[in-house]
């Protein structure tokens, strides 16, 4: 007797059986299986129905066609009988203008709306690369039109800007040749800096006197609802990313001065609650600022909500590139790439598609985190305009109804975030494991 | 296979390297190094584990850093210039044991990447050389493909073929073969045979004592850091003359 064996057919594949299969099987696996499990069902199934069965009528009951609270109230007992409750949708209807442009004045609703549809074109080339080219040149230009747009004032203003920009290219070129890419781009910030510290603003001056173009100018403080949220996310998102790519390189940097300048930069930033950089954004930083200048107050929050984001980018990318086989820095060496262009070419299209997931979920919290310039009187939607809103004694004790408006639009975009970055993640897949 | 007689080397010195030490720390990885490499050498680097052989090939283009000593490679003195350095190190071409391929690149691109951005030639003419070598490594069908969808062999090749693509005048392989399955190891082999045959300086890194034997005109045995004998091919397996060589002989042709 031996154990040997040989196959002389292969089994062809066959069906499971049918007790293992269909709609039966899954309700008994997943809710059924055992009497513990059918008693958490039940519980669970209770919870729902109580829930719903206040929230499904308030959201039938609920009134478009209003004009105050009360009459809103008037109306739900009037067609569902005494003591039903109902939504008051009427508010938004009447106010849903302040909730996207804040107190920005209404007859000039076309400009940021213009602002919008400009910056949907901006932002396709940069998302999508099946986008013409071209529209890159849009891109570049979009925060000097943007800003114009938006604020409006003296045509030159945004122009002379955007030519510190060009100074910093031209600095840039110029030096490349002398002194190698880090001190080149180095000076070119430094070039850039000087421009707008001590050129711009009289330049600017000078040329509106001599060619006076411009739109009717709106102040900061009548900026609000989504429109603030907006300008503020995305300045801050595509900002916040470059300087956390390059905080995050510098980190890991070979030089000591540099190196310490990032960590103490990250570590300042990381470890004080963006509430108070942003008060320090609204009041300090006008002490600190050399007289007369008068910086906006959007502006300085902007900047230190980038910062902000920048910090916590740079220790996500820092991840990504830690994610990196070491291999694939020798084998960039190896080939005789410089430093840059082993890092644009081979390192960050790596590291960054690592720590997409990361980075995104980053600019979601900032974006939410927009809310909190209401602590510097400024009209975040959240807050602010609602707290406009129920001044009216029209609306006073109104409660669900904005926030549940204004959740929504946030819901819509951050949404929005997250499924486009499931996209890129999806089409940067080539690693095929 | 080749006859390593057959091939020819020249008097021109493509590496050389006088004195050179190197410390991790405290830890005297590489000692006292004397090595020259004429134009057209083959040369099978072999010892044990930790033996140094690895960082002494990753001196020769600066991913390792020396102490002590002078590298000089095609008439180039390694020193911390980094325009020195990056001149050895489009020269040299270089082939890991992982492959180290850039995996979010097609095999055309990772071929042209560096000759376009590297040595500016253009994109045309760069796809062309890259089919040149895809050809030559037998794999020209799967220029479009990413890294992660190749065999470790195929892989390794397309390695080879990137390093080709720069036109270096010297390769370094650091045990191209230790990561592949046996069936892989011929494929990778051959090419490298092929390479030697057309008179390529190579320094190699490997195990494969059947590759020394065809291909070397010389093999160095190191063991802690130091070269403990070299000898041509015939010499050093059939007559070593160290201890440690004989050891160490016996323990990798000894089963």
């Amino acid at each position: 007797m031996s154990d040997a064996f040989f196959r002389t057919e292969m089994t062809p594949p066959k069906a499971p059986p049918i007790t293992e299969r269909g709609v039966v099987k899954w309700l008994r696996e997943n809710l059924f299986a055992g009497p513990y499990n059918t008693i958490l069902t039940l519980v669970a199934l209770y919870v729902l129905y109580s829930l719903l069965s206040n929230v499904i009528p308030w959201l039938l009951n609920g009134v478009w066609n209003a004009n105050s609270l009360q009459e809103c109230r008037d109306i739900v007992a009037a067609s569902a009988g005494e003591g039903a409750t109902g939504a008051c949708w009427a508010m938004i209807r009447e106010r849903w203008n302040q909730f996207l442009f804040g107190l920005y004045p209404q007859d000039l609703y076309w400009r940021p709306a213009l602002a919008l549809a400009l910056l949907l074109v901006a932002i396709a080339p940069v998302l999508f690369s099946r986008v013409p080219r071209q529209l890159f040149w849009l891109t570049l230009f979009y925060p000097a039109i943007a800003f114009f747009l938006l604020w409006g004032g003296s045509i030159w203003t945004p122009i002379v800007a955007m030519m510190g920009f060009g100074v910093m290219a031209l600095a840039y070129r110029l030096l490349v040749p002398l002194t190698g890419v880090t001190v080149a781009a180095m000076l070119g910030v430094l070039a850039a800096v000087l421009w707008w510290l001590l050129l711009d603003a009289r330049l600017a001056e000078m040329l509106s006197t001599a060619i006076p173009v411009g739109l009717r100018s709106v102040g900061s403080d009548q900026f609000g609802g989504f429109l603030l949220a907006l300008v503020i996310g995305v300045t801050a998102i595509s900002f916040s990313l470059p300087l956390g790519i390059l905080l995050a390189l510098g980190r890991q940097s070979d030089l000591p001065v540099i190196k310490m300048l990032c960590v103490g930069f990250i570590e300042f930033i990381r470890g004080v609650p963006l509430i108070t950089l942003i008060f320090t954004a609204a009041l300090l930083l006008g002490y600190f600022l050399p007289r007369g200048t008068n910086f906006d107050t959007i502006l300085r929050v902007i900047i230190l909500v980038t910062f902000f984001a920048a910090a916590y980018l740079a220790e996500v990318i820092r991840g990504g590139l830690a994610a990196l086989p070491r291999g694939q820095y020798e084998a960039a060496d190896a080939l005789g790439l410089d430093y840059w262009r082993a890092q644009r070419l081979i390192i960050l299209p790596q590291a960054l598609k690592i720590s997409i997931p990361g980075i995104v979920s980053t600019f979601i919290g900032l974006f939410k985190d927009t809310t909190l310039v209401s602590f510097v009187a400024l009209l975040d939607p959240l807050r602010g305009v609602t707290s406009v809103v129920r001044a009216d004694l029209n609306w006073k004790g109104i409660y669900w109804e904005p926030y549940i408006f204004v959740g929504a639009i946030f819901f819509v975009i951050c949404f929005g975030m997250s499924r486009y970055s499931m996209y890129l993640e999806k089409k940067l897949k080539t690693d095929h494991r | 296979m080749a006859e390593a007689s057959k091939m020819q080397v020249s008097d021109e010195i493509a590496i050389q390297i006088t004195g050179m030490n190197k410390w991790y720390g405290q830890f005297h990885v590489l000692r006292d190094i004397n090595m020259t490499v004429q134009r057209g050498e083959r040369i099978v680097i072999c010892g044990p584990s930790g033996s140094g052989k690895s960082t002494l090939i990753r001196c020769v283009n600066r991913l390792e850093e020396h102490q002590q000593g002078q590298i000089v490679v095609d008439g180039t003195e390694l020193t911390n210039d980094l325009k020195n350095i990056d001149k050895v190190r489009s020269e040299v071409g270089m082939v890991f044991q992982h492959f180290n391929l850039f995996p979010h690149l097609t095999i055309l691109e990772n071929l042209t990447l560096a000759p376009i951005w590297v040595r500016k030639v253009p994109k045309k003419e760069a796809e062309e050389t890259a089919m040149y070598f895809l050809q030559k490594v037998k794999i020209p069908e799967q220029a479009n493909k990413y890294p992660g969808q190749l065999s470790g062999g195929q892989q390794q090749r397309v390695a080879i073929a990137r390093s080709l693509c720069m036109r270096p005048r010297i390769m370094l392989f650091d045990e191209p073969t230790s990561a592949l399955d046996p069936e892989m190891i011929k494929e990778v082999l051959d090419t490298m045979i092929q390479l030697a045959e057309e008179g390529m300086t190579m320094i190699c890194v490997t195990h494969e004592m059947g590759f020394a034997q065809a291909v070397a005109n010389r093999v160095i045995f190191m063991d802690q850091g130091q070269i403990v004998e070299q000898n041509e091919p015939k010499e050093f397996f059939n007559n070593p003359k160290s201890d440690r060589t004989k050891l160490f002989l016996s323990q990798i042709l000894g089963h």
